[in-house]
This record gives structure tokens, sequence and C-alpha cells, in this order.
């Protein structure tokens, strides 16, 4: 039907006809796959929520005299980084804690301040505080340093998630009589709320559910900024449950992305505590499906009404690794405001901003007209429906 | 007229009965209490929703501030940050009242001042930290 390269001739011309992922469902449903494919160059997805597997690697150059941190220990207002790396290297996750966070001593703990919360205060063009101490060698004799630092004067500071973008997820709810406090917010005893996280028919890669043109190297909006995927993400999973349209009906496949941190915004990265749990990184990102041909477009076109997540008890099956079926809603159910579990009306909560996330599908829509986002052609496929690979349990052995 | 909604703080060897006896009776007020707790530090706190006259409504809190109880009005206790808020919807089945609801078609998260009870449930399911107290 039409090629990328094709596109991007039309976005340099002012020409492509860019829908978002609602939009499409829209013209789909007056117009039929057929036509809309025919007049549809691209369709922007969009999502912003916690991801906790987010994190940035960084590299401030060096003072003098000079020092390495690799093998050394340093903090960024006093959360540490991971200092495994070269002299002037370092990385950091969302979820690190100061070490003298109580974290759930005090049950539950608050979690004021993590990983997530400094990747948002460098993005906001904050000062940190960084302080930092090594052993010393021969050509890097410095011990100790203590500095303000700040995100225009590193040299690099890139944002790099081994796992965003999960494709479908759990809806959690608790049968057990306390409340309990996890990673999908604070769920009320005997099924007294249910907590998805998903932007459903937004959802990127709910959209391109097998991978037609999603893969490594595809360029998204990342952040506020631009990004690209890297690599699938961890724990990607293609051995799951799909439905007739070929739609996984239960967590599957995930990308890792890495961007430009110094061109992003704390509006689209923001740092999340989780009472009970730890801190976060909610993470903005969209992502462009050039309508190839009919089946992308009907893939994408697909809506709330066609898409369903499993209903998980994180009471005692999540933790516990059993596996118990509660039965599935669908998004336009979960949107709703309650579903129906074991024949309770259960009121639902969502963590993934579906707001957020049609704004992002709005920002890229515009981008791509305006001329100022091009499509990349992917690099690599990810391993699909069908691949074989799965996401398997930790096998314990005796050491 | 006036409808108010106040959150008052006061020692715990203060009953609270008689006072409230006295603003429906001697002010004249309407009075609904909202809530009554007891912090863990031992001080007392009641929510009320006070209606009536302006004038009645004003001597009867310069009465509670005579009695060294503090009185803020409830629409300055909770306060949403819409520069943190990202409208996900976590906080909506915490909220006991409709303060917190989010629209069924759009995902858009409101919050309504006037049906907040200030019980400060949502502080904590927040995990952008949006919603805030101002004691
Ligand atoms: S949980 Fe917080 S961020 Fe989410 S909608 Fe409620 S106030 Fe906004
Ligand atoms: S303080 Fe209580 S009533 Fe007010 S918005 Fe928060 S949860 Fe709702």
């Amino acid at each position: 039907m039409r090629t990328i390269a094709e596109i991007n001739d039309k976005i340099k011309k002012g020409k492509a006809v860019v829908f978002t992922a609602e939009e499409l469902i829209e013209l789909v449903e007056e117009e039929g796959v057929s036509k809309s494919a025919e007049k549809v160059d691209v369709v922007t997805t969009g999502t912003m929520g916690p991801m906790c597997s987010s994190g940035a690697y960084f590299n401030i150059g060096q003072g003098k005299p000079k020092m390495k941190l690799g093998g050394g220990k340093a903090t960024l207002n006093d959360v540490p980084v991971y200092t495994a790396f070269a002299a002037a290297d370092f990385f950091l996750g969302s979820n690190a804690l100061p070490d003298n966070d109580p974290r759930n001593k005090i049950y539950p703990g608050r979690f004021a301040y993590g990983g997530g919360h400094v990747i948002e205060d460098l993005v906001a063009g904050k000062d940190l505080k960084f302080i930092a101490s090594a052993y010393g060698t021969d050509c890097y004799p410095r011990r100790e340093l203590s500095t303000l630092i700040n995100i225009r004067d590193m040299n690099q500071a890139i944002l790099f998630n081994p796992r965003n973008l999960y494709q479908n997820y759990n809806v959690a709810v608790n049968r057990t009589d306390r409340v309990i406090y996890t990673y999908m917010g604070i769920l009320k005893p005997n099924l007294g709320n249910a907590s998805y996280s998903s932007a459903g028919q937004l959802s990127p890669l709910l959209k391109d559910p097998s991978y037609r043109t999603i893969g490594i190297g595809t360029r998204v909006f990342l952040g506020g900024g631009v990004g690209y995927i890297a690599w699938w993400g961890t724990q990607h999973n293609t051995m799951v449950e799909f439905d007739q349209n070929g739609i996984p009906t239960e967590p599957a496949g995930t990308a890792a992305l890495i961007g430009d941190l110094k061109q992003m915004s704390p509006e689209w990265l923001k740092g999340a505590s989780f009472t009970g749990y730890g801190a976060s990184l909610a993470v903005g990102v969209g992502v462009p499906i050039p309508i190839l041909n009919e089946e992308i477009c009907f893939n994408a076109s697909l809506s709330n009404e066609d898409i369903s997540a499993p209903i998980v008890d994180y009471g005692s099956d999540y933790p516990q690794a059993w596996s118990r079926d509660l039965g599935s809603a669908t998004y336009a159910e979960l949107m709703s405001g309650t579903i129906r579990v074991r024949d309770k009306e259960v009121p639902t909560s969502s963590l993934s901003s579906y707001p957020r996330a049609r704004r992002i599908a709005g920002i890229l829509k515009e981008w791509i007209e305006e001329g100022k986002f091009y499509l990349t052609e992917r690099v690599a496929e990810f391993p699909g429906p069908g691949s074989g690979y799965d996401c398997r349990p930790l096998k314990e052995r005796p050491i | 007229m006036i409808s108010r909604r106040i959150v008052l703080h006061f020692p715990i060897d203060l009953v609270s009965d008689p006072i409230i006896s006295r603003l429906v009776k001697k002010y004249d007020l309407e009075c609904n209490i909202l809530k009554a707790d007891i912090t863990p530090r031992q001080i007392g706190i009641l929510v009320l929703g006070l209606k009536g006259e302006n004038s009645n409504y004003k001597d009867a809190i310069e009465y509670l501030k005579s009695l060294n109880i503090s009185v803020q009005l409830l629409s300055q206790d909770v306060t949403r940050d819409d520069d943190r808020c990202i409208e996900c919807g976590a906080c909506v089945t915490i909220c006991p009242t409709d303060a917190l609801t989010r629209d069924p078609l759009t995902g858009a998260v409101s919050f309504d001042k006037e049906s907040c009870i200030g019980c400060e449930l949502c502080i904590v399911a927040c995990p952008m930290r949006a919603m805030k107290v101002c004691f």
C-alpha cells in the first residue's frame, strides 16, 4: 500500500495524513478498514504511567585532580547511583532510595524521594548535590568529591529504560481482609477496588500487537523529547493467550527505550511514590504506527471494547505466584468506573493516565504534520507471536 | 446566609458536644459533623459543615477562637497541585466522597473541593503526591 520512505516524503511535503489512535477508531467505524487504510498514513499512540524499570546513565566529566568513580560510591541528592563503569560514568535506577530512607520499617513506607524524583529534578534543570568517594589510583588520585551539579553541565544524560510499554497489563484486586500496598496502588480489602494500568486503545504495543511495524530502531516520543526503541524490553513474552484478533489478553510484549534526557521535560517524566512499595518514574511515551497495509490499519483500529485484561488477586495469588482465574474485563468496562468480579461490582482506579496518553498521541501527530518528526525503518524485529520467546520464572538451585 | 466547611483542632480535654450544641442554640447555625477524629498526637479534629446568618457565623467563629480552638476553612485544607497531577485516577477509589472523580469517557480526573471532607486518604494514595494538606 505504501512504504515508510513514501510516508516520510509526504511528511517532508507537509502532506502526510496523521490520525491519533482514537481518531482512527472513529474513522474505521464510519468508513471501514479499506478506505481508512487508503486515507491514513500514520497513526499515533501514547501512554503515560509509572514504569518502574526506568533509569538513566550519565557522564559528568572530570574535575581536578581526576577521580575514578568506577568501584567507588556516589549519590545524587542522597540517592545512591551505580558506579561500576569507567571513571566518570554512572547509572541511576528509578527505584533507588537514599540509604537513610526508612523503607517499610515504618509500614507502610512513604518513599517520598527516590531515583525517579532525581531524574525529574534533573530534567527540571535543578541543581543537585553530587557526593562521591573513591579508592584512588595513580592515574585517578582523587578520593572525595562534593559538588552541586546540573544536567546542562553533564557531558551525557541519557534516559535508558530496560522495560517500558507493557503490552496489556493485569487488573489488580485484593481478596484478603486487609488493605495492601502494591505497585498497583492501594488495594482495599474484600474486592474494595480494582486497579489497572494501560491506556487500552491508545497504548502503543496494543495497537501493533504482532509487531508488524514496531521494532528496534523505531523513533518515538519519549519524556517530551525524541527517543528510540533500543531493544525489546525485559520480560518480553510471546507465550501468552491471544484473542481472536491476535491481541494478547494478558501482559505480553515490552520495549526498552533510550533517549537524550537533556531534551526531555518534567511534564512527561515524573517521580512517583508508591506508599508501602517504593519510588518509581512515570514516563510519557508515544509511538507512531505507519499504515503500510490493511492489516496494520485493522489492528490499530481495535477499541477499548475489543481489548481485555486479566483480573489478578494481589492479596495472595500474585505474591505467591499462584494462578487462579478471576476472569477478565475489557478496557471499556474498566474506563466505565466499575467492573464485575465474582458477582461483585468493583470500582476501578487507573494508574496510567488516559488524558496524558491522548495528549501525547496529539503532540506526536502535530510533530509529524509539522515535519518535525520523521518515521524510521526498524533495523530488527521483535520476537513476535509464534517465535516461542517467553518469560520464565527463576529456577532456584542449591549452591 | 453563609455555608462553610471548617476544621477545628482542639486539645482533647475540651469536649466537643457542648460546643456544638452552643453553635446550634446560641448562634442558630445548622451544624453537620463531617468527621470527628483524634490524631496520634492527641489533638481532636472536628470537620463541621455550618450554615446560617453571616453575623451569627462570624460570632460563632470568634467564640471558637476564644476557646483556643484553631479554626480553618476546609476548602483551604486539601488541595491538588495541578502541575503534579497527571490525571491517572489512582485516587478515585480511595476517596470516600465524590471529591475525586474520573470521567468515564475522557478519563479526566476532577477534584471538587466542595465535596472534600478532608480525610486525607488521597494524600498517600496519589503516586505523584499531587494531593496536599496545608495545616
Ligand atoms: S492519584 Fe494523584 S496524579 Fe493521579 S489523578 Fe489522583 S491526584 Fe492526580
Ligand atoms: S481528603 Fe478525603 S475527601 Fe478530600 S479529596 Fe482526599 S480522599 Fe477525598
